[in-house]
Formats: structure tokens, sequence, C-alpha cells
């Protein structure tokens, strides 16, 4: 056999890695988000989750007041790790609303218990149909939402501690 | 305490695999006595730490230890404890560590009783596991560190994938990494040859029993797979040719060529750069398939948590094990000493056609998978499913059936086919008589008329090479190797018959309908909620009955999982030796009545019990020939002893 | 008998039959991804370039909301799977997956039947919450735009 016919394997395997490479160098375009931002916020009104705080319904963002809209859910690990930030926030004088995925009033009653509760609202998503309609696919996700309700930034997965100034400066741009 | 304590373990180990590839590079530059005889040590220590490590991040799991991260994504207390235990490895990362674990056992393994290669071929061989072993340790403490600890801890689990709680899960990815293992045992063993420039008889008898455990494994674990896959997805499919289930099908074709072509090294001392070959592609397929299915450039129906990073990461590793070997091959092939020659018609005539027809369905099953990334680089989007899977595959398979027949009558090195004439004919007539048979009594198609003629013929001839023979004093090899061919025969019909004889019914019942489909009749009586340790359900109780015989009850579900919510059809079988009746619960309409879907399967389980005819047969030809290699070292033994007294 | 065959002859005798073998499935193989493989239309392109009946194809889009509809023999489902540009009437029957409902992302593998219907063999709906069927998560950011709004009016 010939030297060069050798390398033929080689040269196959190579034309292979290049043909997989190519789909995990290319930046997905699964920026459901990024569409979003600048929109308003859709017509939706969800339950309470629990009896102590209300629901939320799209008219309760219109009343000029910029806030965070989260989307959390007992059963989610990170939403946990992200509690102590969000207490900052609302310490810091920030609005919260949540937007329970998922959940029973008896786990999430325990998640705030253990948690704290930084919200001021939270609407029951049993069906995921909300988080679906403003473009969030995973939890936990933040929204920075303005005084008209439009949706002007998307934060996905946990808020860690160095997030919490970004996102201040996110709600001072919105209310101008 | 226990999770540091792992981690501690499996830096060790990493640090003990790195010291054993610079130790064995060093020893096969310039020899190096001293050096040599740390080497294995160092494997079985490597190890015994791995294990240690796993150990560890099951004594997690099993005592729930929510502080760890891994254990709080992928368990959460309601689970049955089996499942419990199963989440260590229904993972990404524990996935990775059992990998390793078994990956380094079986390094260690060799290292303490394999002794007859020369010493340089087997440190070379071991500081090639290292090498591979080194990449795996480094995947998981740099990209994906199993034991890493959440501060503060969770208070819930989050769950594991209802759809891999089933007690089918349980055992199936740890059955595949052992088949992956073997190979990459093989691997190493192939690349070591090559660094040496030993492809001999003794290599290939060493590298064997590897290649017939994976091989083992691989089948045990396809079979499985697919049984799981029939009854969990409610779909009365048993192959999909899904990506999943491709990136398993891959590497089984490759290590059933090498598992050929190094039955021929060693019997004959042929087709030696040809194995090395298939050694380095059968290791291959094995991480292309993980990459394929741990990537998500694929989706599947059954694909875990896709995450690019850590396809790059494998994609990497990948590159860099194949890419070094096939360039050493490059280097290296030219210069490996031509075997013994033989003759077109003889047993490894017959062997070769055998490999390259199984190439050949690799690079189909390969080339069908990879089709839609090679058009989506062009912007546009296909799929490519059964409809070009199935006939093309068959095209190839059917006839090396035929080969498949006739080669094990064939003698080594030079035979011709005057001389096994009287069996042909017998075959011949096997296969017309059954087609004409089936062609008269049945309108089927095309392909299941052929599968089932040479399913008949094939059962008769995969016991021919017995014939006029000691039945007692044939080899446990030879009885390994007629037991896997008649499994591929009793697999063959399971399928043909499936496909040609299936009856399918879906329909609206209200409680009290009956239904008739084909020989049963099925009434529904309730449709009940049940309760399970996680999930609520709604239970059917459908009265079956066999062409009058008593009737039996079958109780097909529709699950919803608590945590994470998810809802899932459980399937009811019932299984008569000619076939299956299948079950599945669907929704209820509006009026009231619930959808039904029931199939009647003639001769579906017969796929399964093939796969396990064949894994039967590669156990059993694994102990005869590891018990002949005992005997012949034991025998070697004895002669050194007695020209010792002698002298 | 047999002609014997220098050994250096049988060896190109075999090497022969390898690379026949390999043509013949790469030909093979090449024809059939033309002619087998399944391509993924969204019904905007389904109506302006229409496949031929009974090519097997997959159709992505929203289920329109109320324009779910069950048969009498009630297993047979018919809606709408719309883009935001254009909509195809879809059949199917058989179990639909669990989080199939109007207003829900779906794939559906099947043909389109010669009177512009399309009728699914399989539908492949959303699996979980973290899971869109892969071909939606191309669709041009019109088309989602569109389809979002449209499904959460």
């Amino acid at each position: 056999m010939t030297r060069w016919k050798l390398w033929l394997p080689l040269v196959l395997f190579a034309g292979f890695c290049a043909l997989v490479a190519w789909p995990l160098i290319r930046p997905p375009s699964t920026d459901v988000h990024s569409q979003l931002i600048g929109k308003p916020l859709p017509q939706f009104a969800l339950k309470p989750a629990n009896s102590t705080l209300p629901g939320i319904a799209t008219a309760d963002f219109r009343d000029g007041k910029p806030r965070l809209l989260n989307v959390f859910a007992s059963w989610c690990v990170p939403c946990a790790a992200e509690a102590p930030q969000l207490g900052e926030l609302q310490r810091q004088g920030v609005e919260i609303v949540g937007i329970d995925l998922r959940d029973h009033p008896e786990d999430l009653a325990q998640f705030l218990q253990q948690n704290g509760n930084p919200f001021a609202r939270i609407g029951a998503d049993d069906i995921g149909a909300v988080q679906l309609g403003i473009g969030s696919s995973g939890v936990p996700e933040t929204f920075v939402i303005d005084g008209k309700g439009v949706i002007r930034y998307q934060h996905i997965g946990d808020i860690r501690a160095e997030d919490v100034p970004m996102l201040l400066g996110k709600l001072k741009d919105a209310e101008a | 305490m226990i999770a540091e304590l792992g981690l501690a373990a499996l830096w060790l180990a990493a640090a003990l695999a790195l010291l054993q590839l610079v130790c064995g590079v060093m020893v096969v530059r310039r020899d190096d006595a001293a050096l040599a005889s740390v080497i294995r040590p160092l494997a079985v220590v490597q190890g015994a730490l791995a294990a240690l490590a796993f150990g560890a991040l099951l004594l997690c799991f099993a005592r729930f230890d929510l502080s760890v991260k891994l254990v709080a994504m992928n368990s959460r207390d309601a689970q049955p404890l089996i499942f419990q235990i199963a989440g260590t490895w229904g993972n990404h990362e524990g996935s990775m560590l059992m990998w390793v674990t078994i990956m380094s056992l079986a390094g260690a393994l060799i290292a303490l009783i394999e002794r007859r290669v020369p010493e340089r071929t087997m440190i070379a061989t071991l500081a090639t596991q290292a090498f591979v072993g080194l990449g795996f340790y480094a995947f998981l403490l740099i990209a994906s560190n199993p034991f890493e600890r959440l501060d503060p801890p969770a208070q819930q689990g989050l769950g594991l994938n209802p759809a891999l709680q089933d007690i089918g899960l349980a055992y199936h990815p740890p059955t595949l990494y052992f088949g992956y293992v073997g190979l990459s045992v093989a691997f190493s063993f192939a690349v070591g040859a090559l660094i040496t420039r030993q492809v001999t008889p003794a290599f290939a008898r060493a590298m064997r029993p590897w290649v017939l455990g994976a091989w083992i494994f691989l089948t045990l674990g396809i079979t499985a797979g697919s049984y799981w896959a029939y009854y969990e997805l409610g779909w009365g499919g048993w192959w999909f040719w899904d990506p999943t289930e491709n990136a398993s099908l891959m590497p089984w074709l490759a290590a059933t060529a090498l598992l050929h072509s190094v039955s021929v090294l060693a019997a004959r001392d042929a087709l030696r750069t040809w194995t090395i070959m298939l050694g380095v592609v059968a290791f291959s397929m094995s991480m292309v398939g993980t990459f394929l299915v741990r990537s998500g450039i694929l989706t599947s129906v059954h694909a875990f948590a896709i995450d690019p990073e850590r396809g790059a990461f494998i994609l990497g590793l990948l590159a860099l094990y194949v890419g070094s070997a096939l360039v050493l091959f490059a280097l290296r092939a030219g210069t490996v000493a031509e075997g013994e020659r033989f003759a077109v018609t003889s047993r490894e005539g017959a062997l070769v056609v055998n490999n390259v027809v199984l190439c050949a369905l690799l690079a189909i099953v390969l080339v069908g998978t990879l089709y839609p990334l090679v058009t989506e680089a062009y912007g546009v989007r296909v799929s490519v499913g059964p409809p070009y899977f199935t006939p093309v595959s068959a095209l190839f398979f059917l006839p090396m059936l035929v080969v498949l027949a006739v080669g094990p009558l064939l003698r080594w090195r030079r035979d011709s086919l005057e001389r096994i004439q009287r069996p042909l004919v017998l075959f011949f007539a096997i296969a017309v008589i059954a087609l004409a048979g089936v062609w008269f009594n049945s309108s089927i198609g095309f392909l299941p008329l052929v599968g089932m003629a040479l399913a008949a013929m094939l059962a008769v001839a995969s016991f021919a090479p017995a014939q006029g023979r000691n039945l007692r004093r044939l080899p446990l090899a030879v009885w390994g190797m007629m037991i896997a061919h008649f499994g591929i025969a009793v697999a063959l019909f399971g399928m043909a018959a499936d496909s040609a004889f299936t009856v399918e019914k879906l329909v609206a019942a209200k409680e009290g309908d009956t239904v008739e489909i084909g020989p049963w009749l099925a009434t529904l009586k309730t449709v009940e909620p049940v309760a399970g340790p996680n999930w609520t359900a709604l239970e059917a109780t459908l009265a079956v009955s066999y062409e009058g015989e008593p009737g039996k009850a079958l109780r097909p579900q529709q699950r919803s999982f608590w945590a994470p919510a998810q809802k899932t059809s459980e399937s009811a079988l019932l299984t008569r030796w000619n076939g299956q009746l299948y079950t599945v619960l669907g929704d209820q309409a509006e009026d009231g009545r619930w959808q039904l879907r029931l199939w009647w399967k003639p001769f579906v389980t017969w796929i399964w019990y093939g796969g396990i005819l064949i894994g039967l047969g590669g156990l059993l030809a694994l102990i005869g020939r590891v018990g002949n290699d005992l005997k012949r070292r034991h025998a070697q033994v004895r002669i050194a002893r007695r020209k010792r007294t002698a002298e | 008998m047999s002609t014997r065959l220098a050994p250096k002859h049988q060896r190109l005798v075999l090497l022969a039959i390898a690379l026949v073998v390999l043509i013949a499935a790469a030909l093979i193989a090449a024809w059939g991804l033309r002619s087998q493989a399944s391509y993924f239309y969204v019904p905007s392109d389904l109506i302006a370039k229409p496949p031929a009946p009974g090519q097997a194809i997959r159709l992505g889009g929203m289920v329109q909301k109320g324009s779910l509809k069950t048969d009498a023999d009630g297993v047979t489902i018919h809606f709408m799977v719309g883009d935001g540009k254009a909509h195809v009437p879809v059949s199917y029957s058989g179990i639909v997956p669990d989080l199939f409902t109007e207003g829900s992302g779906v794939v559906a593998e099947g043909r389109l039947a010669p009177g512009g219907t399309f009728v699914a063999d399989n539908l492949l709906a959303k699996h979980d919450e973290n899971y869109v069927p892969r071909e939606l998560k191309d669709m041009t950011e019109a088309q989602k735009q569109a389809a979002v709004q449209e499904t959460t009016k």
C-alpha cells in the first residue's frame, strides 16, 4: 500500500471534526429573548400563587414605576441561590413581582419561609403559558420592566452578587 | 466531608495517570528497568483511587446529601432508593466519572494479569490507557466537577427526569459504558502494538477478551435500549434510527468487525494493519456516539440536557485521541511487516467480506446520522429517518447473511466451494422453500419476505459447523459462534414478523366497549386514578382474551410526575410465546370516551430473545477463550518448571 | 477445480471486492439521502413551493387558537398550523403528545395530501419547558415574533 493512502483515514476524520465543530462554534441562534426587548408585555392575568400576596396582571405594570419580574419556582435550585440577591434588591427599594412556575402552594410557602420573601406580588403560572409568552425558556430568569409595561432587559440564570449593581443601573435607565 | 474525600481521590488518580503516561513514554523511548517496574503498580493504584471517588459519589446520592450540587439537581427524596442511586449516573458528570472509573479499573486489571505480550508493548499500552484516562480526568476536574458543593444547601432536590425513572434505565448506561471501556482497552492495545511494531497473534490473543467483553455489553445494551424505547415511549416501535440509537449501533458494528478480524489475526497472523485500524475506529465510534448524544447538535427523543461547551470538550478529546492515533497509524502502518496470505475462498476471505460489509453498514449509518448537519451548513433543514436507513442498510445486511451462513464452513487459508457443495445446496433449498411458503400464505412486503427466508436458512446454517463433529469435544468458542449466529436468525425473524404482521388499532371507547384486534378481544372496564411514590396516574383496566382463552387484565396508565412536572404514558403489555399485545391509554375526549391505542405484534419478542442469544454466544466464546488461555499458561509454567529441575 | 491464482492476485481480488462494496455503499447512501430525507417546512414555505404529494416532510409551526377539532370517531383531530404569515390545515389520528395544546409549538411528520391538507403520522410537541423543537429555534425573527403574538392574543 502506498504511503499516502495511509493518511486517508486521518483526512476523513478531520472532515468529520470540521463538520461537527461548525454548529458548535457558530453562535447559537436561540436568542429568543433579544426580540422581546423593547416590546410591551403580552396581555395576561395570573391568579395569586398563595393566599397572602395578590396575583399579577399586565395592567399592574403600567403605573409609571419600573420593577423587576422574576420567574422562579420552589423546585428550582438556583432560585434558592439567588434569594439573598433579590432580598438585597428589595432592601434597596426595588419592587419585585414573581411568576411562580408549575408549583404547589405548600412548597411555595416553605420556600418563602426558608429563603425570605422579596416579592410584592406572586402569580401562579401552572402551565408555563406566560413564561413562554414573555420569551423565557427556563428558571430563574429576571426581567426589567419599565413604567409602561415594556420589557427593557432580560437576565437569564440566577442573579449573582456582582449582578446587583448592574440590575439597579438597568432599573435607573428604565426610569428615564 | 465525603464529597471532599472523593474529589481528593479524583485529583490523586489524575496525578497518577499523568505519572503513568510520563514514565511509559520514557520507558518506550529508552529502556529503563527501574521505571518500567513502577508502571503496573501505578495503574493498579490509579484504578483503586478512581473507584474510591466513584464510591464517594454513590454515597452522596444514597445519603441524599443536598449540599452536593449534583445530588440536588438530580434526585428528590420521594424517589425509590434504586432511582436515588441510579441518579448517580443518570446525569452528565456522574456518568463521566463512572466511565473513567471503569476505564481505570480495566487498566488495573490488565496491569495485574496480562503477561503474554512483550513487556515494552504492554507499557506502551498502559501509557496509552493513561493518556485516554487523563483527558477524562481533566474534563471532570476542570469542566464538570461532580463533587461541587452548594452553599447554602438546597432544601429540596430537583428530581430525576421522569422518563429516566425506569428500572431498565438504571442498568442501561453502565452496560454501554462497560462496552465503551472494553473498546478503549482494545484501542490502547492497538496503539501500543503500533508503537512497538509488534502486531502479532500473541497481541491479538491479549486484545480478544476485551473486544469480546465489550461486544457482549454493547449487544446487551442495544437490546435492552431497544426494549426500553419500545415499552417506554408508547409508540409501538422497537427501533427509530434516532441519533441516540445510532450512537450505540455504530460502535457495535465496528466492534463486530473487530471481533472477527482479531480472530483472523490470532489464528492465522493475517490482517495485521486492518485489525489495528479497526481497533482505532471502534473506540472512535464510542466517542463519536457519546459526543453526538451529549453535545445536543442532533436532537433526539431521549437526549440528555444539551450543552455546546461540553460538546466542544468531548470533541476536543476525540480529536486528540483519534487524531494522534491516526497520525501514528499513517507513520507506522507502512513499516508493520505484512502478515500471512490467503485465498479468496477461505475462512479469511469470508471474514474479510464480513468486515467490508460491516464497514459499509457503519458508513451508511454514520452518513445518515450526520447528513442533517451537512445540509444545515447550506441552510436546508432535513431529518433522516427509517425511509432511508431501513432499506439502505437492509440492502447490505441481508446479503451479508449469505456469507455468514457459508463462511464458518470454509477452511483457513485455501478452500473451494465444491468441497462444501452439499450444505450449500441444502441452505439454498431451505431459503427457497421458506420463501415460497411465506409467499403463498400471506401477502407481505419484499424486505420482510426475504428476511424470513434468510432467517430460516440461517437458523439451520448456523449449526452446520457442528455437523460430523463430536458435540462434547466441540470447543466452547465454536458453540459461542453458532449460538450467536443463531441469535441473528431469531432476531431477524422477529423483525420480519413484526413489520409484516403487526395489527394496529386506534379507537375512542367508553367503559364497557369491546375492541377486536387480531386474535384478541379487549374490553375497557374502568378508568380510575391511582397514586405512586412521586406520581399520580389515570389507570385503565382492560380485560383481554386471546381466541376465547380465559381473560387477563392489562392496566395502561397516563402518569403525571410532580417533580419535575411532566407527563408520561405507561404502556401495558401482555406477552405470549407468539407475540405481544401492546396497549396505551390516551386522552379523554369531550364526550367522555377514552382514546385507546392497541397493537398485536406477532413474534416481536423474538427480536430481543435473539439479542440475548447473541450476547450469550459471546459469553460462551469469552469463557472458552479465557479458559484456553489459562490452560495454556499453566502448561507453559509447568514446562518451565520441569526445565529448571532438569538443569 | 478452480484455477489457483497467485497470492498477489488473490489480494487484488479481495481489494476489488472491498472497493466495489464501499463504492456501492456510497452511491446508494447518496441516492437514499437525496430521495428519502424528509425536509423541514414552515407553513409559508409549504404554500409558496409545495412538495410533491406523498413526499415525507416535516411541518413546524404554532397550533392556532380555536382551530382544534375532534372527529366523531374520537381519535382523529384537525387543526391549523401557522407561522404568522400562512397556515396549513393538519389532520392526525392518534394519541397526542402530552404538551400538545392550542397555542403550543409543534413539529408534525407526515405528507401533504392532494387536497392541500397535511396528514401527520406523528406529532412532536414541546417536550418540557426547556425544550423547543430544534427547527423552531431557527424560525426567523419575524416569524417567531408573529407566532408569539398570535398565540398570546
